[in-house]
């Protein structure tokens, strides 16, 4: 079979045109149309909107909420309600945060238990005895009322739970496919394979030596393909951004920081407090420096995550918004390709900081538990 | 006084993405010459140049995380 493979040519009003630049002419003149469009307003619509607020919006997308909300304002939100699980001195209280009517003004108020409870700006307060509404001083703190341990499926918890069970079930699928045949996996389960190894190979043995990796590697790889996949489902619109919430980050942290701890022998202590090999009279400087950095490092680790998903976040949140603050509609021909150019770079950044992150907590394991030759 | 505030906030910001430009690009440069001098190490390099890219970018972003914060408590 002789296939063709000349480019197709177009004929268009009996000129020829190539295929290629016939494409290219048509994507230039959608692109400017955008341009030509004049958005109308009348005069009623201008005063009865309130003006838009780039700062709250952002806010709103980035941090975390009782309910999923998709689209739509106050009563005619698409939202997702959540459970409110509080814990509060008269026991523990739940019920679902649509409740509340999507009211995150602390108007509404929640009676259970002859308690009150209202939604503020996502954080939920428990009106103290015979308060019906949020009182303020100056400065915006609240007055009468107190914060109950709020143990609630929020959004982030409920994308976090998302994650787990897709984690779950890629890897249980993969386990499965060994426990059957000794041949490599095919299809998704050789991809989930081939990021295992990486893992293995790449960051766990080099780091950590091969007498220990493996009491490791369960660590490194839920961590590895935690951050990545959590990181990559906060791109979709919609999503929850897990890992841009600084307790999300913190707790992971701190599981690298006590694996540290737990794990670091004689030599690592004494590398720590009383470093060998240096005069006598630097010793306890270089120890305040080494207990100083013990802290730093997983810090370091949990901001630097945080920093990167949060401003990528906040960078496309805002060259969207770009659109409704200069109230045209032609913007969107430059924000959307803008925004689209961060969105793609934010998934190497997911990759890129899920792979730091495991690297660095790899190394930091290696540091604690590396055999010293005595000197 | 909160244009101030703000404006400071920003001003700390771009300097923190100042310091990340230089400090990439010179990352961005070395690993360049590196791999002019030897093009078979180049999937080394560039994997090093790739993590050392993005401790630069970890230090760059605290200055970021640090503005935004005097961005985001300011007292109304």
């Amino acid at each position: 079979m002789h296939r063709n493979f000349e480019p197709k040519i177009i004929k268009f009003n009996r000129t020829m045109i190539g295929q290629k630049s016939f494409k290219i002419l048509v994507t230039c003149a959608l692109a400017i149309l955008p341009f030509l469009v004049f958005s109308q307003e009348t005069e009623e619509n201008k005063e009865s909107k309130d003006k838009f607020n780039a700062t709250e919006m952002i806010l709103q997308h980035i941090g975390d909420s009782h309910g999923w909300h998709f689209f739509g304002e106050g009563d005619n939100s698409y939202t997702i309600p959540l459970p409110v699980i509080l814990f509060t001195d008269n026991g523990s209280i739940t019920f679902m945060s649509s409740e509340f009517h999507h009211d995150t003004e602390g108007k509404h108020v929640v009676e259970k238990n002859g308690m009150g409870f209202v939604n503020y700006h996502e954080t939920i307060y428990q009106l103290d005895k015979g308060a019906l509404a949020l009182e303020f001083d100056e400065k915006g703190d609240v007055l009468n009322a107190a914060k109950p341990w709020d143990f609630s499926i929020t959004k982030n918890v409920a994308a976090m739970f998302l994650t787990v069970i897709l984690m779950l079930s890629f890897f249980f699928s993969l386990t499965r496919h060994h426990k059957k045949n000794t041949k490599s996996p095919k299809g998704f389960n050789n991809v989930l394979e081939t990021l295992v190894l990486f893992v293995r190979d790449d960051i766990a043995r080099p780091q950590i030596g091969e007498k220990q990796y493996m009491k490791f590697m369960p660590f490194l790889l839920t961590v590895f393909f935690f951050i990545w996949i959590t990181n990559v489902l906060g791109l979709l619109p919609g999503a929850a951004n897990v890992t841009g919430n600084i307790a999300v980050t913190v707790s992971l942290g701190l599981f690298t920081m006590v694996l540290i701890f737990v794990n670091g022998n004689k030599d690592f202590w004494k590398h720590v407090f009383w470093m060998p090999g240096i005069p006598t009279f630097v010793k306890p400087i270089l120890a305040i420096v080494e207990i100083m950095g013990l802290i730093i490092k997983p810090v370091a680790l949990m901001i630097r995550l945080f920093a990167n998903i949060t401003a990528g976040h906040i960078i496309i949140l805002s060259l969207l918004g770009l659109i409704f603050i200069l109230e045209h509609a032609g913007v969107a021909g430059i924000s959307v390709p803008f925004a689209l150019f961060i969105t793609v770079l934010e998934l190497l950044v997911a990759f890129l900081q899920a792979f730091i992150f495991t690297i660095l907590s790899a190394l930091f394991i290696g540091m604690a538990v590396k055999e010293h030759e005595h000197h | 006084m909160e244009l101030l505030h703000v404006g400071v906030a920003a001003l700390g910001a771009g300097l923190a993405v100042l310091g990340a430009g230089i400090g990439v690009g010179k990352i961005g440069g070395s690993a360049m010459d590196a791999i002019a001098r030897q093009p078979e190490a180049s999937g080394k390099i560039q994997t090093s140049m790739i993590i050392a890219a993005a401790l630069v970018e970890g230090v760059a972003l605290f200055g970021v995380v640090a503005a935004l914060l005097g961005v985001l408590t300011v007292p109304n």
